[in-house]
């Protein structure tokens, strides 16, 4: 949309301005983007480097005089350690786990919602309501109030129908917190794929519809082709920020009971061993999987952005 | 058959509102429950109300006060919107209303940094902080939530400053006006609803945010989901004050996000979704 909007108006303002050199005048252009530019990479790409540099020490925070390099030693060590090989692991089912459970919840609330029916709106805001409480809050909330195996309140609907009383996280630990973040990012994979759902082409379902198409046909032939790339994109972001997920683990389980993933050993390796080059390189390699991941976003993300552009 | 059909699926729809929103409404109804009827099982409906969880929440029984954190996460929250809001705008203005050369590479570096996990730069941030004093300090967070939402931030302006019209500011142009008059009076009035959303998506985000401030924050400048983490191991009985500190926290991000509801998607999906 942008590209071809805006390029028309720089290229006649630069035809017709006279006086600053054109250097001055790229650099007038350039200016208002450089202290966001600047703080980025200060902020966020500094530190980076500096983990990297970290990590090839041998650092614990408790003998600062014992510190020196050691190459990958702490990589290896990180990739050989059943405990970190665990939390790896466990990373990647929290995260894979999470993501297809909730986007597949959210493609038929999208689906649901995206009919006319009473109340609409109001099922709407029902449904997006789990996303908007702050994450820690909404882990005590299934910790403590609905898995409570004495008085939550699963085990006492579970009483009414003369259901067992399961411990809930000692007995299933990891699918516990999955359960309550697929609560928490189920609205979100909605929201996109309602959006998705919603800019298809309604002259072209029409015309299906016309050729004989049923409901099943339209959505298999249709639908879900176009939602293709929105299902990736709700993936891709959820991927992105569940890898990442820390407080869930953290007030859940505080880590134990086999469900510590990748930044919580972090956190706990450095804000509790001292472990300072371990944490570093346990850190680096979180960013080595983003990474992975976020090439495959960016890629989505730009040809939505792409198609955008050249919708207009 | 076809209206039965419908019908049901709307009944549907309304049953997977009420299981997904029951949680909530759970934790509202015990919030108000004393800690004896919080506790029973089966659960008790139709227990008496009372304010005790939120008076006991608020410290009268002798616990810590929850307001200094509340007053933090207000601090932190407001103050790094503010700040990214000084910094988005002009870039995005860079990047749509008068672009540079080359600007969707500069768009996607600004999001690749938001692919950076928060953990690859913790250590680092943390012996920063240890050994310039700036530990447990406020203001500390408020600068790394400025660089956690600016990617954000800037590819929602980016969308919402694009959809102003070329042309209008090109007339706009041709009758004399100034650039500032300009920004005022005709990018303004298009583009404010989008910035009162990209605002308010940052503001939910520093709200919530806990790895940082867990970790670089104590006594002094500890936030509300720090504060929250207090209820982690179990204290005798303690729902009501739970679901009432969960409750009150959380109220600011329900509130922020239901009046960004519309622009939400966009904002999430940093701008990639209309």
């Amino acid at each position: 949309m942008t590209a071809t909007t805006t390029a028309p108006l720089t290229a006649g303002t630069t035809r017709s301005a006279r006086g600053p050199s054109p250097r001055l005048r790229a650099w007038a252009t350039r200016a208002p983007l450089l202290p966001a530019l600047i703080f980025m990479i200060a902020v966020t790409q500094l530190p980076f480097v500096a983990t990297l540099v970290i990590s090839f020490f041998d650092w614990n925070a408790l003998y600062p005089k014992a510190r020196h390099f050691t190459g990958i030693d702490n990589y290896r060590q990180v990739l050989t350690d059943a405990d970190l090989r665990h939390s790896v692991w466990t990373t990647v089912l929290l995260t894979v786990a999470v993501v297809l459970a909730s986007l597949v919840l959210g493609l038929l609330l999208a689906l649901l919602l995206d009919r006319r029916f009473r109340g609409r709106g109001i099922v709407r805001t029902l449904l997006i309501a789990p996303f908007l409480v702050v994450p820690v809050a909404a882990a005590l909330l299934w910790k403590h109030v609905l898995y409570n195996p004495e008085y939550g309140l699963f085990n006492g609907l579970l009483h009414y129908v003369g259901g067992p009383q399961p411990d809930w996280v000692s007995n299933t630990p990891l699918l516990a917190v999955e359960a309550s973040l697929v609560w928490q990012w189920t609205p979100f994979m909605m929201l996109i794929l309602l959006a998705g759902l919603q800019s298809r082409d309604q002259q072209q379902i029409e015309a299906a519809r016309v050729d004989g198409a049923g409901d099943w046909q339209i959505f298999v032939h249709l639908t879900l082709p176009h939602l293709r790339r929105y299902l990736e994109l709700g993936a891709l972001l959820g991927s992105i920020y569940i890898v990442q997920n820390f407080d869930a683990v953290f007030t859940i389980t505080s880590g134990g009971l086999g469900t510590a993933n990748l930044p919580y050993t972090v956190y706990q390796s450095f804000y509790q061993a001292h472990e300072n080059g371990l944490a570093s390189a346990a850190g680096v390699l979180v960013v080595i999987g983003s990474i992975v991941i976020a090439t495959f976003a960016l890629r989505v993300v730009s040809s939505l952005f792409r198609e955008e552009v050249s919708r207009a | 058959m076809n209206v039965l059909r419908r019908g049901g699926l709307g009944l549907l729809a309304w049953l997977a509102g009420i299981v997904f929103f029951l949680p909530i409404a759970w934790m509202a109804l015990t919030s108000f429950h004393s800690e004896v009827d919080a506790a029973t099982n089966p659960p008790s409906f139709a227990a008496s109300l009372t304010l005790d969880g939120y008076r006991e929440f608020f410290g009268s029984g002798g616990g810590p006060s929850p307001w200094p954190a509340l007053a933090n996460s207000t601090v932190a929250s407001v103050v790094s919107t503010v700040c990214v809001l000084l910094l988005a705008l002009p870039a995005a203005y860079a990047l749509s209303i008068r672009p540079v050369r080359k600007w969707t590479d500069v768009l996607f570096f600004f999001l690749s940094t938001k692919m950076l996990p928060a953990v690859a730069g913790l250590l680092p941030i943390y012996l920063f902080a240890k050994n310039t004093g700036m530990l447990d300090n406020i203001w500390l967070l408020v600068v790394l939530y400025t660089s956690m939402n600016l990617p954000i931030a800037v590819w929602m302006m980016q969308s919402f400053l694009a959809e102003v019209p070329v042309a209008v500011i090109e007339a706009a142009r041709v009758d004399g006006a100034r650039l500032p008059v300009i920004l005022a009076r005709v990018v303004a009035p298009i583009a404010l609803p989008g910035i009162a959303a990209t605002a308010l998506i940052c503001f939910i985000f520093s709200w919530n945010e806990l790895l940082f401030a867990r970790v670089l924050t104590g006594v002094v400048a500890e936030t509300a989901p720090v504060f929250l983490t207090t209820f982690i191991t179990s204290q005798g009985l303690f729902l009501a004050k739970v679901c009432a500190a969960s409750l009150v926290i959380s109220l600011p991000v329900l509130a922020a996000g239901f009046a960004a509801q519309d622009k939400l998607v966009q904002g999430l999906s940093l701008g990639a979704v209309k």
